[in-house]
């Protein structure tokens, strides 16, 4: 084949993928293998951008101490490492590049490798379709540091996103990070040390599930934000997770969104329609828990929708919790509230016109907890328009009802539709 | 002044072009631009009577550009090559379209010193374009110490550059020749490999061809390579942006434009990010004006919007564009150092760049209909409201402001 005078390329038919491979238009799939030594990185780079659709570059176990991103713009490429301990990126001395390794095409799996270290982002998938990253580790070695990389494992402007089995530490914004995406799987992950652990930003169809968010800033959040390209997130999942401990303290640059996330914040939902948190165990959040809340900032775009849209928290299991809420958001919850903050915080925020009527049955927030599970509206509207008397209502039975639950997200790399 | 050693190259190109000359015996070859693989000596292409001097074959015109990219102050030259019979079509917005088997080809080089150009000039890149019928691709060739040829470079590479004339004393820096994927990185549009630089606006200016001065697009058009152009005076044009007699509001669109909007556009590599900075672009958010960033990491440096109005150390755009530092810098690829004229240099220049920063700012606003951008570049009053603020139900801000301007109401 075309690279055969600069990679050792072993060409050889895979049976089980004859039918993949006929989609893609290739007679043969390869096994390009990158050995670890003299000339290593360049001779990586060089399999990435050479590689045939169906390929698989294969990484050998070593350290390999790059200058510069990695990129992949192959259709139908696996790029396998020897495992997360074994095959590292390191990127330590980067003088080039917004990001470790960055993937621009479709049909691509990420597996067994680190990258640490990066000067911008770890491993980013661009208007990728059908992306994997699984079983990763993405971290800055330096611990929690305002000048470590945004995000970890980030895919944005994507479609059909798997990311399992990751481990993410450092990040300075999010440490897995989905953004502008749809069709979104994120699972058996660990984010830890972070700003933000896991966060689905602008996203449609996620389903966040059995991950362990810990010792972060903020352990999961779900945001919207205006005038991006992609907006209006919708029907997201987020059940069965760990969320617990998060309690570092926020490193992020200002500016940055994640900048307001207080430290020992559990899940926080943010503008976003359908929403729905259940089954995870909450504990050790020294916020909240779960917060509910609208878009904080003003902002110019017509389209739009800064309120939460639908938002149905239930059946999650709540440790101790509220116990220290942390900077401007934590002071302006007790302020109202008290401490211990509860265990549910919604902001109360609503569109005026509905404030003084009503809101649509699937435009409510609800939440259905065990007994003894706290919850606080804290009716910012109130607040507003009547500071001579409102008062906080806490009577969690005020927010009773459900939202049907959307259906999971099913992804071609995955056995699904 | 024109390169004296170009200006031989121009004559045989120029001489070619206008007198339709027939071949001095230096053609192209047009199977080297389709074949399958590309040629692994630039030489290959047979794109120059003589590569040394960067003298274009027959048939490949030189050219230039209003407001190019800053890359490291590397002094370039520019060629295009449209097969015998095929034209480029005339586009007023976008780069042209191609025909296949047409080629753009630039040449990166570095003098020994800025004040002195065109002496010791030492090529140390070329990049081609090429199109074929699949679409655009991309190559890098790396030239050799003796200079006598360039060698097909996939994976790129890093050339040690020392230049006088940036600042006090000579210069040593490490020279990035991208890799493939890297071209990528900036000539996409909607996932595909195009040309940046031959657009209407950017090229409708004089070369200095032998004959005399000639604008670009009309010479494209008169020797065939180009069609569909109008006149040039009614086609579109960006100045330099050096040029300090053009309006400072259109120089620094045009910079914005060639250095950021590759990427910075809606089609474009940084699309999610919602910065769009192409020189068309109306839509005061889109163009950073109280915008807040997205994904900008520790690229924000602690600053809340891209563009504040009447602050430009208080905004991430100016920031972002004077960094030399990976994960900060912008653009992300082309450079590593820093654009000392077009950015911040001294206290002069940190005006320019102030006021540059305001004009972004004018002239969106000036669409809103407050200052219009036919009232021109006169010193038009800051708006002391400009700061958007951070006001909010939860976080932080006084009531009152927030009343007035919060969605709520909507």
């Amino acid at each position: 084949m075309q690279s055969g005078s600069i990679l050792l390329r072993t060409t050889k038919p895979i049976s089980s993928a004859v039918f993949a491979l006929c989609l893609a238009g290739s007679a043969f799939a390869a096994e390009i293998t990158v050995e670890h030594g003299e000339g290593a990185n360049e001779r990586l780079l060089e399999a990435l951008i050479m590689a045939q659709p169906g390929d698989t570059v294969m990484i050998s176990e070593g350290r390999y101490e790059l200058t510069d991103g990695l990129s992949l713009d192959v259709d139908d490429v696996t790029v396998r490492g020897a495992g997360a301990d074994r095959t590292v990126l390191s990127f330590k001395g980067q003088t080039g590049s917004g990001e470790g390794l960055l993937v621009t095409s479709d049909r691509v799996v990420l597996e067994e490798f680190a990258v640490e270290d990066t000067k911008g982002d770890g491993v980013k998938s661009k208007g990728s379709d059908q992306i994997t990253f699984r079983n990763l580790r993405v971290e800055w070695t330096g611990g929690p540091k305002a000048e470590n990389g945004a995000y970890g494992v980030y895919p944005v402007s994507s479609k059909n996103v798997l990311i399992e089995g990751v481990t993410v530490r450092g990040a300075s914004d999010a440490g897995i990070y989905v953004g502008q995406s749809e069709n979104i799987i994120v699972r058996n992950s660990r984010a830890e040390y972070n700003v933000a652990g896991i966060e689905i930003e602008n996203s449609f169809r996620a389903d966040v599930h059995h991950n362990v968010a810990a010792h972060n800033t903020g352990g999961i959040l779900v945001f919207d934000l205006p005038n991006l390209p992609v907006q209006g997130g919708h029907d997201i999942r987020v059940f069965d997770n760990e969320v617990v401990d998060n309690d570092t303290p926020n490193f992020a640059p200002e500016g940055n969104m994640v900048a307001i996330v207080p430290k020992g914040m559990g899940i926080m939902v943010m503008a976003n329609r359908n929403v729905h948190v259940f089954n995870n165990r909450l504990d050790g959040n020294a916020t909240a828990h779960v917060l509910v809340a609208a878009y904080p900032n003003e902002y110019e775009d017509e389209n739009y929708v800064f309120v939460p849209r639908g938002v149905y928290v239930h059946d999650n299991v709540y440790g101790e919790g509220g116990f220290e809420p942390d900077g401007e958001v934590g002071k302006t919850i007790s302020d109202v509230s008290g401490t211990p903050v509860p265990d549910i915080v919604w902001d109360g925020v609503t569109t005026i016109p509905e404030y003084f009527s009503w809101t649509a049955s699937e435009n409510g927030v609800y939440v259905e907890e065990a007994e003894g599970t706290t919850f606080v509206n804290l009716k910012m509207i109130s607040q507003l328009l009547l500071p001579w008397g409102w008062w906080p209502d806490t009577d969690i039975s005020s927010r009773a009802g459900s939202l049907p639950e959307p259906e999971p997200v099913k992804l071609p790399q995955d056995g699904g539709a | 002044m024109p390169d004296p050693d170009r200006v031989v190259g121009v004559v045989t190109a120029a001489l070619a072009a206008f007198l339709q000359f027939t071949s001095l015996g230096h053609a192209v070859s047009d199977e080297a631009i389709l074949a399958d693989r590309p040629p692994q000596l630039l030489s290959g292409f047979e794109f120059f009577a003589d590569a040394a001097a960067q003298v274009p074959a027959d048939g490949v015109i030189p050219y230039d550009l209003n407001t190019p990219l800053f890359s490291d102050h590397a002094r370039k030259h520019r060629f295009v090559y449209v097969p015998s019979g095929k034209a480029a079509t005339y586009d007023p917005t976008e780069a042209f379209a191609f025909p296949v088997g047409s080629a753009l080809v630039k040449t990166f080089a570095f003098p020994a010193a800025l004040d002195a150009p065109d002496v010791d000039l030492r090529l140390i890149e070329t990049r081609v374009l090429l199109r074929r019928e699949d679409g655009w691709q991309a190559w890098a060739y790396l030239w050799n110490d003796e200079q006598t040829d360039a060698a097909l470079k996939i994976a790129g590479a890093k050339v040690p550059v020392t230049l006088s004339g940036i600042a006090d004393g000579p210069v040593s820096f490490t020279y990035s020749v991208p890799n493939k994927n890297q071209c990528k990185g900036c000539h996409a549009l909607s996932g595909e490999i195009v040309p940046l630089g031959p657009k209407a606006r950017n090229l409708n200016r004089d070369y200095d061809y032998p004959e005399g001065a000639h604008n670009q697009l009309a010479t494209w058009s008169e020797s065939g390579a180009l069609s569909g152009a109008p006149d040039p005076g009614d086609a579109p044009s960006v100045p330099d942006w050096r040029d300090e007699s053009a309006p400072l509001e259109a120089r620094a669109r045009a910079w914005l434009d060639v250095n950021c909007a590759h990427c910075h556009r809606r089609e474009g590599p940084a699309s999610n990010s919602g910065l769009f900075l192409t020189f068309d672009e109306s839509d005061p958010v889109a163009l950073g004006i109280g915008k807040r960033p997205v994904a900008a990491g520790r690229g924000s440096g602690d600053r809340a919007f891209d563009v504040k109005p009447g602050d430009p150390d208080g905004s991430i755009l100016i920031h972002r564009v004077e960094s030399t530092e990976p994960g900060v810098m912008m653009p992300e690829l082309g450079r590593v150092l820093a654009d000392h004229d077009g950015v911040i240099n001294d206290d002069a220049q940190r005006h320019d760049q102030s006021e540059q920063t305001d004009h972004v700012d004018r002239l969106a606003r000036g669409q809103h209909g407050d200052h219009g951008r036919q009232q021109g570049y006169r010193n038009a009053h800051r708006d002391p409201e400009g700061d958007p603020g951070v006001v909010g139900p939860l976080y932080d801000g006084p009531v009152d402001d927030w009343t007035v301007i919060h969605p709520i109401w909507r």
